[in-house]
């Protein structure tokens, strides 16, 4: 605490926040391009955020309202760390309201709530490079972004289908950003896919291990990949949330005992118990609620 | 054929240092002729083969190709970009090692597509169709369409190479020793099959090769190749009937049954 009492406002030095802001501007300016920066030790480990964090510590100041999420929740031990690293080095307001805060640090999922003009959404990306799949060679996949060589991410999309009759990949879903870069919104679902296109946000992706910033700017186009007799679905889930009732939201299975029982629950936690706390109820909460009468 | 060459090479050399890879070589190419560059390892037959594909820049000399819009362009003064798009659609290579030339760990039916998707092809049905009529075409079952070509013998891999060449129609067809690996009963195979489709498609071909019975049954024209030099040119057919060289002679007579 006192070791870090020490550092600088956000823990990153002056002069690395302006070359981290620099590669930030950079890829807001090509969007989709991976803008390789010089990542910085954090005091956690690789695999923890360091990429998102570095980028969040480049650009909030003291007045920056702070909301962190992993696999939508806020309090999932990664995401409760965060939090608490930057109200430690920054001090700022931090808060669990996705309409509340400036600032939204994720790890896998992207807030069911609209995001609107002045909000910044920073991912935490474990490996930025969509081509690595079938081109692990580095130079070459530069190479192929530099000259628009997307071939390859249909081949995967076609052994895809070849072998499982359907697109089946669910995560980390490759998408044509403002019509030229192919990106890797990294390990969020494909349903939030659709959340990034023409997005008021501001996203920005950063991978520390990989040392790569990469941005979407706000209202840019963000396409899908897919085939015409193949097109682009997201996932859909049978039920409703059965705490909150909500439909077309994503949902997380929840084992309830060891005999099989099961239900399925808002991924966003904070959305759910907004939903809650305005009154909605879904079926398992419906049914706690009689037997308590 | 046309009255006009595919392909204008002009005094082409090579040099590794004081090294000659390969020397002052010119030639022109015509469409749906197959020529091939015949000489023992270390002719520089491979090098100029790198070169003439500009997968290798020559020291000097320039390589001049018809596009299909008719005009010429020197290849060694486009973009990276260009050469990159001419090689995968106007062209094709084809690898001694057809692990070379493959993708080993996706689908035989991805190999042959890959390029169908490479120049936007969006359509899953209509690119399987595709393949399946390649490798059809290749003589290979297409109940292996799913299978990777690590699962294939040597022979079908070459084979299933060639369909993911031609998949786009090329003009021009750059080979390498392409029954290089191959055995002899697999080889025979393989080179009624080329010759098939190269009068079929009605190719241009380079081919090269240290063997001369692939000269002899594949091309219309044959340049032997020594020490970084061409030594002889000519129709096949009186090249390897009537050698002028002794270097060419020698080469024939050692072989007992051309
Ligand atoms: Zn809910």
């Amino acid at each position: 605490m006192t070791d870090l009492a020490t550092y600088n406002f956000a823990y990153l030095d002056e002069q690395t926040k302006r070359m981290i802001r620099r590669a930030i501007l950079k890829a807001i300016a090509i969007p989709g391009y991976q803008v390789p920066f010089a990542s910085r030790e954090m005091p956690m480990p690789y695999g923890w955020g360091t990429g998102g964090v570095q980028v969040t510590a480049s650009i909030i100041g003291p007045e920056d309202v702070l909301k962190v999420i992993d696999q939508g929740a806020d309090d999932t031990t990664n995401a409760v760390s965060i939090r608490a690293f930057f109200q430690k080095v920054a001090n700022v307001a931090v808060t669990t309201h996705t309409k509340d805060a400036t600032i939204i640090q994720t790890r896998h999922r992207i807030p069911e709530q609209k995001l609107t003009e002045g909000q910044v959404l920073v991912y935490q990306v474990p490996i930025p490079e969509p081509l690595r799949f079938l081109e692990p060679r580095e130079t070459e996949t530069r190479k192929m972004h530099a000259l628009e060589e997307y071939g390859l991410m249909h081949v995967k999309l076609y052994e895809d289908i070849a072998h499982n009759g359907r697109i089946s990949k669910t995560y980390a879903y490759p998408v044509k950003v403002a019509g030229r870069y192919v990106m890797d919104p990294s390990p969020t679902p494909k349903f939030d896919n659709p959340k990034m296109h023409m997005s008021e946000a501001l996203q920005l992706f950063g991978a520390g291990r990989e040392k790569r910033i990469y941005a979407v700017p706000p209202y840019t186009e963000v396409v899908s990949l897919d085939f015409e007799d193949y097109p682009f679905e997201i996932q859909k889930f049978e039920q409703p949330c059965a705490l909150c009732g909500a439909q077309g939201v994503y949902l997380d299975e929840v084992v309830l005992d060891d005999k099989g029982g099961r239900m399925f629950v808002c991924s966003d936690t904070d959305h759910c118990e907004d939903r809650r706390e305005h009154g909605h109820a879904g079926e398992l909460l419906a049914q706690n609620k009689e037997a308590a009468e | 054929m046309t009255d006009t060459p595919l392909l204008k090479v002009s005094g082409v050399s090579k040099f590794y240092g004081s090294r000659i890879g390969c020397k002052d070589v010119s030639f022109e190419l015509w469409p749906g002729e197959v020529l091939a560059i015949v000489g023992e390892s270390g002719s520089g037959k491979t090098t100029l083969l790198n070169c003439l594909s500009t997968r290798l820049m020559p020291t000097t000399g320039s390589v001049e190709y018809r596009m299909r819009d008719g005009n010429f362009r020197d290849l060694y003064h486009m973009s990276e970009a260009e050469r990159r798009f001419l090689m995968r659609t106007d062209w094709g290579f084809v690898h001694q090692n057809p692990a070379d030339g493959l993708r080993m760990t996706v689908s035989a039916g991805a190999n042959v597509g890959e390029r169908l998707m490479a120049v936007g092809d969006r359509h899953y049905g209509n690119i399987r169709a595709t393949a399946n009529d390649w490798l059809t075409r290749v003589e290979i079952g297409t109940d292996r369409i799913d299978d990777q070509p690590r699962a294939f013998s040597g022979g079908m891999r070459q084979r299933l190479q060639i369909a993911r060449n031609l998949v786009t129609s090329p003009r021009l067809v750059f080979m390498d020793e392409p029954t290089g690996g191959l055995d002899v009963s697999v080889q025979a195979r393989l080179l009624d099959l080329v010759r098939g489709l190269v009068n079929d498609l009605g190719l241009s071909a380079i081919v090269v090769t240290h063997d001369l019975a692939v000269a002899r049954l594949l091309s219309h024209r044959m340049m032997v190749m020594k020490d970084g030099h061409v030594i002889e040119h000519g129709l096949t057919d009186r090249v390897l009937d009537d050698p002028r060289e002794p270097y060419t002679q020698l080469l024939v007579s050692s072989i007992l049954q051309v």
